[in-house]
């Protein structure tokens, strides 16, 4: 650069020819390999547009604050500080505050979980958890099992691990024990080293499936004898509409599951409060880890959650929740039977999610720009794997959108799909081009 | 009120963001002007193109307003017919040049006519391979423009809905891709060279010139090489001999004054073997962020950033 030219002066400054070109970061060098493919992804720039209150976003998994008592529970915060406040603002406890992990306990109990407040690791989330899980097990090229399709943040984490993922079919029951028989054992055979199976049973995300109560002590067992631990990843368990939970997996099996929880679906994701459950020696290496990678969890958050478990009725919003919920997944199924009648899609007994198969021909990740065109935004299923299936599928939210708004923005992706099918059908081809998928969730999704 | 230049700085508000598919590229253009334009001491607000905008302005009264907003309002002159009818004064091209620069089979009509070269094309809107059958039109395409070819939409930017098709069989997947960003295709003949990209500036009713950019990369300039640094090499100035270079350097001064823009503009060209540069298309709203090419180029030409943002801002404020 040169000294500064002024008004009316000429604009020809001097132009010495560079040696080499830039590529505009000069530590470019200096990255680990695997920095090396991350990707800026059109996709998650167009969700910038999403955000904007004209567009009816059914992407994000964004809870309802708005259904939370916010005096009461800024009340509480308040008073957090005003009496705990050389603690709340101070460090902690690396495996978190013990009075929480105490009340953790009693959220566990609701799916039969029994456990002391020594196995809890409280995490910044559980997508934490599930970064410290995969930090401590996974080598690159190690194998990590999941659903198809699987929840996009912890395929994003096990891509920044170097995992390589290997994902066993669901169906409307949860992952199918028969394939995940086969798919070890196929593994076994070529001597690949899997690490866990990361599941999520309860209203799955994307898939909206649960796994069945059959089932669970199948796939328990068939991980056993293979010799593979469980991660089993429950953020909606309790957002059920219809009856009580299922027992958790890990209420039947204590040393080959590791349990992920949160706050974030059923309290408030803001204050970032998730734990994991794990046999002690795993836990022991957990806290390790997470101390190198945080120090601690965060007090103030742990505290204004533990006053909210302590002195609100939080199985009563708890309840108020699920019912927000399900009707709004009845106003989702209902306008996806009357607009959508060429799609199918996954009924969820719970949960934020249905998943949606587009009517034959159809790209979900090449019909995005359309439906931002729209003002209607989904997120296509191929971020849902790692494989770079799920080109036919989006994963419609229900949690964040009033009914009415559900309804608009489903008769909108219609009109979308509509526009679309012709598209392809005068083309007879789909437009997608490989390389551009989301490579980590982005907050919007998780 | 107007601004006062005994009393007071000249008051700014940047427009970014709307409702485009570039929608996350202008709000990071945006808070890269603003800021560089507040630390040479001017009251600078960045405003989203939304309801709260015209009451916002109406009250505000700013000086002037630079619309760093890219694609559909923002770029094809109707936000700046709005900004017209409320009596504000912008920065950059007028409303009815925006039109024309806007839509690139206009914009390379009308550079034409000029004399400027630019790659054969045809522009065809869905509805046409609908009524006369998509495989007899693309194949009639491939017939006349030969292969391989560039399809993009017709409007936009950030190389969204854009693909380079080598061989006949990939032209339908990149019609589906071009007309999920918007109803009409712009389909020309894919000219090899040294890919350019070259800011005009006009301070003073003299459009002139900054150095060339040239983008290099490992694969098609799409999305991810423009906003993920260390996908692409840039030079500035670009390797070219002296000639060629300021051969470019006319033709994108020819195109901004053919197209009747202000204040700045960047011209998108390719150089071929020859060393005869090809207009693709202009944009009157260039990109601003960390990695665009016009602040790239302003460097490259000796300016410091901030200083040639407010001397805009003063040619706005004169000839607005």
């Amino acid at each position: 650069m040169t000294e500064e030219t002024r008004p009316g002066e000429p604009l020809s400054g001097p132009t010495p020819t560079p040696a080499a070109g830039t590529r505009l970061d000069r530590w470019l060098g200096a990255y680990a390999a695997r920095t090396h493919g991350m990707r800026a992804s059109e996709i998650r720039a167009l969700f910038a547009v999403a955000n904007r209150p004209e567009v009816v976003s059914l992407a994000g998994g964004m809870p309802y604050l708005e259904g939370l008592p916010l005096d009461v529970i800024g009340e509480l915060a308040q008073r957090v500080v005003q009496t705990r406040g050389t603690t709340a603002l101070q460090y902690g406890s690396g495996q978190g505050d013990e009075g929480l992990r105490e009340q953790i306990l009693e959220v566990m109990r609701l799916e039969g979980i029994e456990a002391h407040p020594d196995d809890v690791v409280v995490t910044t989330g559980s997508q934490q958890a599930l970064d410290l899980v995969t930090r401590l097990f996974v080598d690159p090229g190690d194998v990590v099992v999941a659903e198809a399709p699987s929840y996009v943040g912890a395929l994003g984490v096990f891509r920044a691990y170097e995992a390589d993922v290997v994902h066993v079919p669901l169906d409307a029951h949860g992952i199918v024990p028969e394939a995940l028989e086969t798919t070890l054992a196929d593994l076994a055979r070529e001597g690949r080293r899997v690490k866990f199976l990361y599941t999520i049973p309860n209203f799955h995300n994307p898939a909206g499936v649960t796994l069945s109560r059959e089932r669970r002590p199948r796939i328990l067992e068939i991980a056993q004898r293979h010799g593979v631990l469980v991660v089993e990843d429950n953020p909606y368990g309790l957002l059920g509409f219809e009856g009580d939970p299922l027992p958790a997996m890990r209420s039947v099996d204590d040393e080959g599951v590791i349990y992920l929880g949160s706050f974030s679906k059923t309290f408030a994701p803001g204050y970032r409060v998730g734990w994991a459950v794990a046999p002690h020696a795993v836990r022991e290496k957990l806290v390790l880890a997470s101390e190198s990678a945080i120090l601690c969890p965060s007090n103030a958050s742990q505290l204004a959650i533990s006053g909210y478990l302590a002195t609100c009725d939080w199985k009563g919003q708890v309840k108020a929740f699920r019912e927000l919920y399900r009707e709004r997944r009845d106003a989702m199924i209902g306008a996806l039977a009357e607009h959508l009648p060429d799609a199918t899609w996954t009924v969820p007994d719970g949960g934020f999610y249905t998943w949606v198969r587009l009517p034959d021909g159809l790209d979900a990740k090449a019909m995005l720009p359309r439906a931002v065109t729209a003002r209607v935004a989904y997120v296509p299923g191929t971020a849902f794997y790692a494989d770079g299936q799920g080109a036919d599928h989006v994963r419609l939210s229900f949690c964040f959108p009033t009914p009415d708004r559900i309804r608009e923005g489903v008769r909108r992706l219609a009109g979308v799909v509509s526009a679309e099918s012709e598209l392809v059908s005068l083309f007879g081809t789909g437009g997608a081009r490989p390389g551009d998928d989301m490579q980590s969730p982005g907050p919007d999704l998780a | 009120m107007p601004h006062d230049p005994v009393s007071a700085q000249p008051r700014v508000v940047v427009l970014a963001g709307g409702l485009s598919h570039e929608r996350d590229v202008s709000l990071r253009s945006g808070r890269r002007v603003a800021e560089a334009l507040r630390s040479t001491g001017l009251e600078v607000t960045v405003h989203d193109v939304d309801a709260d905008l015209v009451p916002a302005l109406t009250e505000a009264r700013p000086d002037l307003v630079w619309p760093l907003l890219h694609g559909a309002s923002g770029e094809d002159g109707s936000v700046r017919d709005v900004l017209e009818l409320l009596g504000v004064r912008a920065l950059g091209t007028g409303p009815r040049a925006s039109r024309v620069a806007w839509s690139k089979p206009i914009a390379k009509t009308s550079v034409t006519r000029a004399g400027i070269a630019t790659p054969d094309f045809v522009t065809l809107p869905q509805s046409l391979f609908r009524e006369l059958g998509a495989s007899r039109v693309m194949d009639a395409v491939v017939a006349r423009l030969g292969l391989p070819l560039v399809v993009k939409p017709s409007r936009g930017g950030s190389a969204l809905g854009v693909t380079l098709v080598r061989t006949a069989d990939e032209l339908p997947g990149a019609m589906v891709s071009c007309f999920a960003y918007g109803d009409t295709a712009l389909i020309e003949r894919a000219v090899e060279g040294t890919e350019l990209a070259i800011s005009v500036i006009d301070l003073d009713g003299t459009p002139q010139a900054l150095p060339a950019v040239e983008v290099v990369t490992d694969g098609p300039y799409d999305y991810d090489a423009r906003y993920n640094p260390g996908r692409t090499e840039y030079f500035a100035p670009a390797r070219l001999p002296d000639d060629v270079a300021a051969r470019a350097a006319e033709t994108a001064v020819a195109a901004h004054r053919a197209l009747g823009l202000s204040h700045l503009s960047r011209t998108d060209l390719i150089v071929d073997a020859d060393g005869v540069p090809w207009f693709l298309e202009v944009n009157v709203a260039p990109g601003m962020t960390e990695t665009s090419l016009f602040p790239q180029a302003a460097e490259a030409g000796g300016h410091h950033l901030a200083d040639l943002y407010r001397r805009l801002v003063e040619a706005g404020l004169r000839q607005g």
